[in-house]
């Protein structure tokens, strides 16, 4: 469903992105794992256009989106959860889900979304006209799912959806990334919880400085050697930054 | 007749607003103060002139075309002077700014002359007269109403429009706006042509209040519309209507006790809110996007 082949990716001179290549396949759920810096976000991003390969092709479902604009990329069915969450926080909880839709045309289909979403997250349809700014973090993060979703996407892209989350919170999160894989959505995740991230995922790719160094079925990198040390970095800067 | 100083305060507040809203427009997406503003509302009159005086159009059809006009110059000077320079330093697009302006001056200056033309009353003025001993003319009433409806227009087009919760989600967040396929570049436009219009109308109306329009015109207000946006909160919307009309009144009653120093107060008072609140009356601190 979509491959990316010998990309590189830029920051002015600074490569960030090193020659990846990947394959995620239709109805599946891959995870991008790696350190901080490895190139994961870089590699989202550039996914959905806000960043331009230097060198490399993107395909999705056949078709060569390289160096499209990231409007034109969520029109053909690429929603980006952005790392952080990214809700418009001056603008009220039914606004920013309503926004998430700006591609479709379907005004009924868009309302069937929309109160699907309400039920399924309940907070989210108590607080629909509040300031999405007032919400509370695990709240702010079902919302740039539901948002993201609003685009009835294919391909879900997920930025560290556990970042700066509560352990429970954590857990309701990826219970709901896993439904809406199940119902369907291809997704790509990109975790520095590599733990979290493989045992509800596929596949998984681990990422360093941006390569890719292995990409397995989960269950297989979750016994190996490699995401043990990947994950000791992670744990050696968490304790650092705590 | 401290009322009828009021009633001129009124005038010039809502003028000085609805030059304000461009500049705090264009600053809300793009950080950015459009020192050509000025230049916008001068060329407003100067198209409101010329399609009235010059094609002899009633004044109500002269009208939208002028703003309109004045609305594809915004559009033109924003992909011309400030597009290129999205991704450069901020200073470079204000120099760009500031030269923009002067060639829009002297454009205006060798294509129309230097002199200073009168502007041909769309109506004759009738003088109302009001209790307490207030009157005021048709005119002042008139322009008073319009510059009123197109704010109202405006708060309605940002509110409740779905082109307007695109421009609140571009200045927000302009990658994430991208993200949820808003084209920003066509958001960016339309808020260039909405301001540019505003500024238009003020330079238009200030034009027939003051019956004299000048290549130069757009200097001082356009300043004042700058002081105006600060003084509200620069990116704020409501702060620009307010930050104009506090402004406008304290221009004028200024003026009762010392004349003289009439368009010091504008910029007394921008150093003043600059020293003791930064942000403005209505603006706040910079939004944390965690």
């Amino acid at each position: 469903m979509l491959q990316l082949i010998d990309v590189f990716t830029y920051y002015d001179d600074l490569a960030a992105l090193r020659g990846i290549s990947l394959e995620v396949r239709a109805g599946e759920m891959a995870t991008l794992i790696g350190a901080n810096g490895a190139g994961k976000t870089t590699t989202l991003k550039t996914i959905c256009g806000l960043l331009r390969p230097r060198r490399g092709r993107i395909v999705f479902s056949g078709r060569d989106i390289t160096g499209w604009r990231p409007e034109d990329i969520v029109r053909l069915g690429i929603a980006l959860v952005p790392e952080g969450r990214r809700v418009f926080p001056q603008l009220t909880v039914w606004e920013n889900l309503v926004l998430g839709a700006t591609v479709r045309r379907d005004r009924a289909g868009v309302q069937r979304d929309l109160e699907q979403i309400f039920t399924h997250f309940p907070p989210l349809a108590e607080r629909r006209k509040q300031l999405a700014g007032t919400l509370s973090g695990g709240e702010q993060q079902m919302l740039a799912i539901g948002r993201a979703l609003m685009a009835r996407p294919k391909l879900l892209l997920l930025d560290e959806p556990s970042m700066g989350l509560a352990p429970m919170v954590v857990e309701q999160i990826f219970a709901v990334i896993e439904s809406i894989n199940r119902a369907g959505t291809t997704i790509l995740l990109v975790e520095q919880n590599a733990d979290l991230a493989l045992h509800i995922a596929h596949r998984g790719f681990v990422m360093e400085t941006g390569r890719i160094v292995r990409s397995a079925p989960a269950a297989e990198l979750l016994a190996s050697e490699e995401v043990r040390r990947a994950h000791r970095i992670v744990w050696v800067r968490a304790l650092r930054a705590y | 007749m401290l009322l009828a100083q009021l009633l001129n305060g009124l005038i010039l507040g809502t003028t000085y607003a609805l030059i304000a809203l461009g500049y705090t427009m264009v600053y809300g997406i793009l950080g950015l103060i459009n020192f050509a503003h000025g230049e916008i509302y001068m060329a407003g009159a100067f198209l409101g002139l010329f399609l009235t005086a010059g094609l002899k159009l009633p004044f109500l059809l002269a009208f939208p075309l002028a703003t309109g006009g004045a609305a594809v110059l915004g559009v033109i000077v924003e992909r011309v002077a400030y597009r290129p320079l999205r991704n450069s330093p901020r200073l470079s697009a204000l120099i760009s700014a500031i030269g923009v302006s002067i060639f829009l001056q002297n454009l205006t200056l060798t294509v129309a002359g230097p002199a200073t033309r009168p502007f041909p009353r769309p109506f004759g003025i009738r003088v109302l007269t009001l209790p307490a001993g207030l009157s005021i003319s048709s005119l002042q009433l008139f322009i008073i109403s319009v510059a009123v409806l197109l704010m109202l227009g405006l708060d309605l087009l940002i509110r409740r429009t779905a082109i307007g919760r695109a421009m609140r989600a571009t200045a927000q967040d302009l990658e994430t706006a991208r993200l949820m396929g808003i084209n920003v570049d066509r958001v960016i436009a339309l808020t260039f042509a909405i301001g540019s219009a505003l500024g238009a109308a003020a330079g238009i109306l200030i034009g027939l209040y003051f019956n004299s329009v000048d290549p130069l015109m757009g200097f001082q207000p356009g300043l004042k519309g700058f002081v105006a946006a600060v003084l509200g909160g620069i990116g704020n919307i409501p702060g620009a209507m307010l930050g104009g009309l506090l402004l406008g009144f304290a221009e004028v009653l200024g003026a009762v006790y010392f004349s003289q120093y009439r368009d010091a107060i504008a910029f007394a008072i921008l150093i003043f809110i600059l020293l003791v609140r930064p942000t403005g009356i209505l603006g706040s601190t910079a939004q944390d996007k965690v």
